[in-house]
């Protein structure tokens, strides 16, 4: 019983630590993304709040959290309301089965370093994945407005066909390391990370995860300039702020993914397992706010062609590649 | 991707790879460039003298008012923020007893600005004037006033109107032959 007790205050604390880093690096993932891409456009982005604007997070939750919070008079109220939580839950989920360190030892007890070692690490994060979608397509449903439906059905077809290709590009991976448990993937880039071996395999992942996210070049949903703002055009205040949480921590959650599957997740000389882990997301995250500041929107059919013509072909002849070998 | 149908297909991935590697360079070389950006309550630009924003009524050399008070400003507004009322000073010389601009509406398109026949009314190039109460942006003929002649120093209406008044009799203006007998200029 008392060991019972002990493992649920552990959890609790861990959920906490775990749930507090991630809003708080989405928070800053925001200022960094608004500042880098200030530069790669020459400008300075944002420096009113506090020293280089590092105060500009807090300003903007305050101004979101205070804002009112509209609800159109057509909107379908309930699932309109749902939608924004819908998107955030599932990203913050995804990151329960990521290992962020092997394991600690605190007062004799091994404390593993993951919220839950799930032995379908990866089939849940497609999971959660997928229902994310419907945060998407049920906001933009709900909103009742043209603009806001074309967002959510570009989302839902969007994610349908990207979701295909990035589950593709990782059975080589479970083929490699012969488990679904995230955990085990790690272990198994003990001697090198697997970004060596299956270049390809990342480079169909990271297309993906980037569409996955929504971001330029794949922001489809959005498109600030033909949808004003796609799916969440008819959200305000802090209901919106969800919807952009949810982005920010969807972008991590791809680049602990990534580390976790390509980069050897919290494998690194030097540094302390969970710094490694921080480090990947963060150089992923950067290098999406850098795609987003030099390429252009796809256009919807280029999208759909991209995913189904090239990359799921490219997937699938990766499979059989990475079989072959393992079988020779 | 474009599609070339004499092109092997080798080659156009290749061209495709590096128009994005070009691209990606283009950004990853501003990084290190210098922002182009003025910020502003820091540095304030130099702004050109026709610039549209704060209205004035000047004064022509002499010190008088220009202003006629002959509506054609308040005419071609086209919010109707320009409002006043005419009269007449001894000399003859008409003038507004008051004259009042709702700077909440003025959308600072300049067309008083051009209707005006005395170049009283004229536009500066300050725009620093937001209030918290929008009743303080409503200017009388006090606040609008300066002691100067604006972009035009020199004019002074009343020398070429034609009109007599303190400044010049009948035949005394610029431009203006001196006036004829009609009686002993019959034929």
């Amino acid at each position: 019983m008392l060991t019972w007790i002990a493992g649920f205050i552990l959890l609790i604390v861990k959920l906490g630590i775990v749930l507090g880093c991630m809003l708080f690096l989405a928070a800053y993932l925001v200022w960094a993304e608004r500042k880098l891409l200030a530069r790669l456009q020459v400008r300075y982005g944002p420096n009113r709040a506090g020293k280089f604007g590092l105060l500009q997070p807090i300003a903007d939750s305050i101004k979101m959290i205070t804002k009112e919070d509209i609800v159109p008079e057509a909107a379908d109220r309930i699932i309109f309301l749902v939608a924004p939580a819908v998107v955030a839950t599932t990203a913050l989920l995804m990151f329960a089965v990521v290992p962020f360190g092997s394991s600690l030892k605190i007062w004799g007890r091994e404390i593993p370093l993951v919220i839950s070692d799930l032995n379908v690490g990866l089939l849940y994060v497609f999971a959660l994945s997928s229902l994310g979608v419907y945060g998407v397509a049920l906001g933009g449903w709900a909103s009742n407005s043209k603009f806001a439906l074309l967002g959510g059905i570009r989302g839902a077809a969007q994610m349908i066909s990207y979701e295909l290709s990035l589950g593709l590009s990782l059975i080589p991976i479970v083929m490699l390391a012969q488990s679904f448990s995230l955990v085990d993937i790690v272990q198994a880039q003990a001697n090198y990370p697997f970004i060596f071996v299956q270049p390809i395999s990342f480079a169909i992942f990271f297309i993906s995860a980037v569409a996955e996210s929504k971001r330029i070049p794949f922001d489809l949903p959005e498109a600030e300039n033909e949808l004003g703002a796609g799916f969440h055009m008819e959200y305000s205040g802090m209901r919106f702020g969800l919807f952009f949480i949810g982005e920010y921590v969807h972008i991590q959650v791809l680049g602990a993914l990534a580390a976790v599957f390509f980069l050897g997740g919290w494998r690194g000389p030097w540094l302390p397992p969970p710094v490694w882990l921080l480090l990947k997301i963060i150089l992923v995250a950067l290098v999406m706010i850098w795609i987003r500041g030099t390429l252009p929107r796809l256009r919807y059919d280029q999208l759909m062609e991209l995913g189904w013509k090239v990359l799921v072909p490219a997937a699938l002849i990766n499979i059989v590649i990475t079989g072959a070998f393992i079988l020779i | 991707m474009n599609t070339d149908k004499n092109e092997s297909p080798m080659t156009q991935i290749l061209a495709d790879l590096k128009a994005l590697a070009i691209g990606f360079a283009t950004t990853f070389k501003h990084l290190f460039q210098k922002p182009f950006t003025e910020e502003y309550p820091e540095y304030k630009r130099p702004l050109p003298a026709r610039s549209r924003a704060r209205i004035i009524l000047t004064r022509d050399p002499d010190g008088g008012e220009r202003c006629v008070a002959c509506y054609l400003c308040s005419a071609v507004c086209p919010v109707s923020c320009i409002s006043m009322q005419s009269a007449e000073q001894a000399d003859g010389r008409r003038y507004a007893p008051w004259f009042r601009i709702n700077f909440g509406r003025c959308i600072y398109c300049g067309l008083c600005e051009e209707a005006c026949p005395t170049a009283a009314i004229q536009l500066t190039p300050d725009f620093e004037m937001c209030k918290q109460d929008i009743l303080a942006l409503v200017y009388e003929k006090e606040d609008l006033l300066v002691d100067h002649g604006g972009k035009d120093k020199q004019y002074n209406f009343y020398q070429y109107a034609g009109v007599v008044t303190d400044v010049g009799e009948k035949g005394t203006h610029i431009k203006e032959e001196k006036p004829v007998n009609i009686r002993s200029n019959l034929p």
